[in-house]
This record gives C-alpha cells, structure tokens and sequence, in this order.
C-alpha cells in the first residue's frame, strides 16, 4: 500500500480520464446539464437539513414551530448560552477535550512506534502481530461492550477519563497501525541507515529521521482519529454513565431524550451547531490528507 | 546488533499489544464465555447453561423479526448507496474534463461521513418532525401535500426512513473512495475506446466498471457490515422510548442493547453479539467468494 497511489483526486493532476471527443457536441452538452442538476440536487439535499439545523439556531421557539421557512427577525444568542451552560454543552466539550487530549496523543506516539517497528524490523511473529491488529478493524465495537463494562469496572476505570482515554486509543490502534505501517513502508531507507553509520542508536535513528519523514502519515491519522474519537458515542454512552463526565455526542443525545429540553428546539439546535462546527472546520481545512487516510483502507482491504 | 534489535523491538510493541489484548481482544474472549451463561449482572454469579441462550435465541421471536429487518438492510443499504455513489462518481470523471465544481461537490458531498451520527439522528428526527419539520414542508411546497407523513411514528416507514438517512450520509464516502479507484485507471484506455467510437455507457460498463470491481466488492462487504450491526441511527431516532412503533425498527444491535443494559439480560445479550459476530464473518466470507469473478491486472 503506498500513499503516493491513493492520493485523492487532484484537478490540478487533471487526473479525469478525458473522453471529450464522444458523442457529438450536443449530447455532450446534454450530458453536462443532466449531470450538473443531478449534482446540484444532491448538493441541496446534503446543505439544506444543516442549514435549517444551524438557521433554527439562531430563531425563538415560536419561530421555529410556526415560521420554519422565515430566517430570524433577530438572532437569538440567548439559544447558544442556555445550550453552553443550562444543558452543560460547555461541561461536555471540556470533557471531549480532555479525553481526546490524552487519547490522540496516545494513539498517536503508540501507533507510530508499533507501525514503525512492524515495517522496518524483521523478527519472528512479525506478520502475526500485523494481521492481528488487522483483525480488530473488522469487528465492530458494540460486539464486546458487555465484558468491557465489567473489565473497565474492575480496573476502577469506571466513569474516569483515563479509563475512556484508554479504551479509545485501544480501539483506534488497529486502523492506525494499519495504516502508517504500510505508509512508513513507503519511506527511503538509505537516510536512517546513514545515520546508523554515524552512530546514532535505534532510539535516535527513530525520534530524528523516521518520526519527521512520517509526518504527513502521521498527521492524516491526527485528523481521521480526532473525527472518529470526537464523534464517538457508544464507548461513552457505556463508560462514562455519570452525567457531570458525559462527552458531547453522548450528552447530546441525552438531552434529546429530557423533557425539559424537548421543547426548547432553540437550544438544542444550537448544542448540535456546536458540537458539529468543529469537525466540519477541521474536515474543510485538512479534505485532503483526510480522504487520503480514508480511502485508503477501503481501497486496499 | 541481535541484542539491540530487540532492545527496540520490544519496548516499541508492547504498549500497543498490550493495550490491544487488554481492552479489544480480551473482552472479545469474554463475550463468548459469556455467552455460554445466565449472568444477570446482579452478582458474582454466573451459572453455567451451555448452549441454552442460543437454544433460546433460535426460538425468540423477537430476535427473528430484528434479524429479519438486518437481512433487508443487508439488500437494500449497500444496493442504493453503490448505485448512487457509483452514479455521481462516473458523472465526475466521464464528463470530458473534470465536470464543473467538482471539486465543490466532493466536499460537500463526503460532510455527512464527518458529522456524528448522533447529529445526523437528531437532525434528522426533526426533519421527519411532522410539526416543525422541512420534509412535510417540502412536499406541501411543491405540491405533493398528499405525501406527508409522520415518518417516524409510521409503523411501517420508521425503518425506511431511517435507512434513507443512512445512504444519505453514505454516498459521499463512496463516491470518494470510487473517485480514487477510477483515477488509477490509465486515460489510455479511454483514448482508445472513444477511436472506436465506444458512448459514453459502454466506456463504463466495458472499462470502468470491470477495473473498479475489486473496489465495489470491497465496498459492498464494508455495507454489508454496517447493514448487519447497524445501530447508531435507530438507538437515536427510534430508541428512545420502547412503543410498539420503535419496536418496528428494532435491529439485532439494538436488542443486543436493550437485552444488556435496560434487562441486565448480560448473558444472553452476549450471545446475541456472539451469533452477530458469527454472521458478520460468514458475510464477509460469502460475499468474497460470490463475488469473485476475473480481475484484471494493468
């Protein structure tokens, strides 16, 4: 698996296998319009629920039964700060952020170390550990929630951040292994063996030449892991039941279940804005390296 | 130099093994001992049964209905989301040069796939909301007012229009991952089949298609997967309360759930995850094999 060859589309590249010459001018005119209404249709129908959803945010709760179509007559910022402090979406971020914190750090520098011994060393059980961790991208998580209630309880890891910062970075090592194994494969030899030839130890040779020269890998499983863990719902939803520790998919969720907020649409539209926000402006911001990463395991499973 | 090697090798493992074995692969060994006992939860106790849970799982009717409504996402789900993503994938690189604001569209398209499926539940049960909701909305707008629905305290449309909220946030992902396998498709071939005078269709059905099969089978196993523990989407937007309605959505994952952690039912909850896993493998297997036709190495 090379990353080179899973780069995502490229415009620039002009990439598109060029077919201008079918068809006679009009059907490929004609082609065109089908194509871009097609297109556009989708494009409304992915763009209006969140931006009903985010507009909604910003109307009274008489507005939003009686008037759905109308944009605010003002904005109603008083929806964002019942949301942040009366429905504790403040309190949840803080807890998403802790968590993932310690949790991407983790999956991060475990990974790396893993991925970079599983593609540089040879030694035996080398392809045995590689496809176990294989495997643990296949089954999905609810499968072992039961008996991981109960370890994490023993391990009085219940209701703690360390606890579910463990078990995320646990359950994201599979993919991330996976992935900057076959990306640090890629990576020329000849720059680390030359460092060995200066002396440098293993440690050394690691932290100053395979570390930097892995960074772009590394930075696309940053991005693809802090969706996945900021999104998480049902890892928290079983380990953390405790309402003052709740992270934000999961204490959303909630939320839409209480009475009290279940006619108040304008706050809970505005706790999904928030929520949401993040991951679409790190998605906008990293849309490549992101659908590198991916893509790539679908591509190459 | 031996010596050394593992000096490395060792220290650089054992954290991610360590952490795997404990927090993955243990309670995935767990959960079949489990599954092999009456544990309610409520003590240390757990009475050995055997294979009585899974006696009783063939019997329950309730399992039967949830697994019956996994076995037509399993049609329907991956079915839609590949027609559809494959659709606006080859709309994107068929059209001459790159169609206009391609590059616009595979952002937006791909947004549901990076907002939490949470959201989407939530955002969407209020777009079903048959007071406040767009969709009711859109079809009094254009005329189609007969088509209004309570969507989702219809006992028969709860389910469909859950999996409508799938593929939606779905097709994008696809269609990325469709985009990137084309692209490795050298343009020379589409060179020569335009001097043929092959269309637009036979282009994709003769070159396309056959060269991305690999991809689609890939990408049908991965469906086939979410379509068998599917479970955020109806734990948010039926799960909630336990009508009779939300009954109707109720997959296998969600009674799983249910079973666990409403019923404290551990024991025979762990061995509805336990014929779930069974049937998610035979899946994968079945349709690798099914699915295998010539592939086409350039």
């Amino acid at each position: 698996m090379s990353a080179e060859a899973i780069r995502p589309f490229d415009e620039a590249r002009g990439a598109v296998p060029t077919v201008a010459a079918v068809g006679s001018g009009r059907r490929s005119w004609l082609f065109g319009g089908i194509a871009q209404t097609l297109l556009i249709l989708w494009t409304l129908m992915v763009v209006f629920p969140f931006l009903w959803m985010i507009v909604s945010a910003f109307k009274s709760n008489p507005e939003i039964v009686f008037s759905p179509w109308q944009l605010p007559d003002t904005l109603q910022w008083g929806n964002f700060e019942r949301a942040w402090t009366e429905a504790g979406i403040g309190r949840f971020a803080v807890n998403t952020l802790i968590v993932l914190a310690g949790s991407l750090t983790g999956t991060l520098v475990i990974s790396a170390m893993a991925a970079y011994v599983l593609a540089r060393f040879e030694f035996p059980g080398r392809q045995f550990i590689f496809y176990l961790f294989l495997a643990g991208t296949m089954f999905p998580v609810f499968l072992a929630l039961v008996p991981l209630v109960f370890l994490v309880q023993d391990l009085r890891l219940f209701n703690t951040y360390q606890g579910l910062m463990l078990v995320y970075i646990a359950y994201s090592l599979p993919f991330t292994i996976f992935f900057l194994t076959g990306f640090m494969k890629t990576l020329p030899n000849e720059v680390g063996e030359a460092a060995v030839m200066d002396g440098a130890g293993p440690y050394r040779v690691f932290f100053d030449v395979m570390l930097p020269m892995a960074k772009p890998g590394i930075i696309a499983m940053g991005i693809f892991n802090f969706l996945g863990q900021w999104n998480q719902f049902l890892l928290p939803l079983v380990l953390m039941p405790n309402p003052d520790r709740h992270l934000l998919s999961q204490g959303l969720a909630a939320l839409a279940i209480q009475q009290g907020y279940q006619n108040d649409y304008g706050a809970l539209f505005a706790a999904m804005t928030i929520t949401m926000v993040p991951t679409l402006v790190v998605y906008i911001i990293f849309q490549r390296r992101l659908e590198a990463g991916l893509t790539a395991g679908a591509l190459k499973g | 130099m031996h010596y050394q090697k593992y000096r490395l090798i060792v220290p650089f493992l054992l954290p991610a093994l360590a952490l795997y074995g404990v927090f993955v692969l243990y309670p995935y060994a767990q959960a079949m001992y489990l599954s092999l006992t009456g544990w309610r939860g409520l003590s240390a106790n757990k009475p050995w049964v055997g294979l009585d849970n899974y006696q009783r799982l063939i019997e329950d009717e309730r399992f039967r209905e949830a697994l019956t409504r996994n076995a037509q996402l399993l049609v329907v789900l991956p079915i839609l989301t590949i027609a559809i993503a494959l659709t606006f994938a080859a709309l994107f690189t068929q059209g001459g040069q790159a169609i206009k604001g391609a590059g616009f569209y595979r952002i937006v398209f791909f947004f549901p796939q990076v907002i939490s499926a949470v959201i989407v539940g939530m955002l969407w049960s209020y777009v079903y909301n048959p007071n406040i909701g767009l969709l009711n909305g859109v079809l009094d707008g254009v005329g189609l007012d007969a088509l209004q629905q309570s969507w989702l305290s219809d006992r028969s449309l709860v389910l469909w229009a859950i999996v409508a909220v799938a593929i939606w946030s779905s097709v994008g992902f696809y269609m990325v991952i469709y985009l990137a396998a084309m692209q490795s498709i050298p343009t020379s071939f589409y060179e020569a089949a335009t001097l043929d005078g092959a269309s637009r269709w036979t282009s994709f059905r003769d070159i396309t298609f056959p060269l991305i099969w690999e991809t689609i089978r890939t990408t049908a196993v991965y469906l086939g997967i979410f379509a068998l523990d599917f479970f955020v989407l109806v734990q948010v937007m039926a799960g909630g309360s336990t009508t009779t309605i939300a009954r109707r959505a109720e997959v296998a994952a969600l009674y799983l759930y249910n079973e666990a952690f409403d019923d404290n039912r551990w024991g025979y909850a762990s061995a509805i995850g336990v014929a779930l896993l069974v049937l998610t493998l035979l899946l994968s297997i079945v349709f690798l094999r099914l699915a295998k036709r010539e592939t086409y190495e350039y």
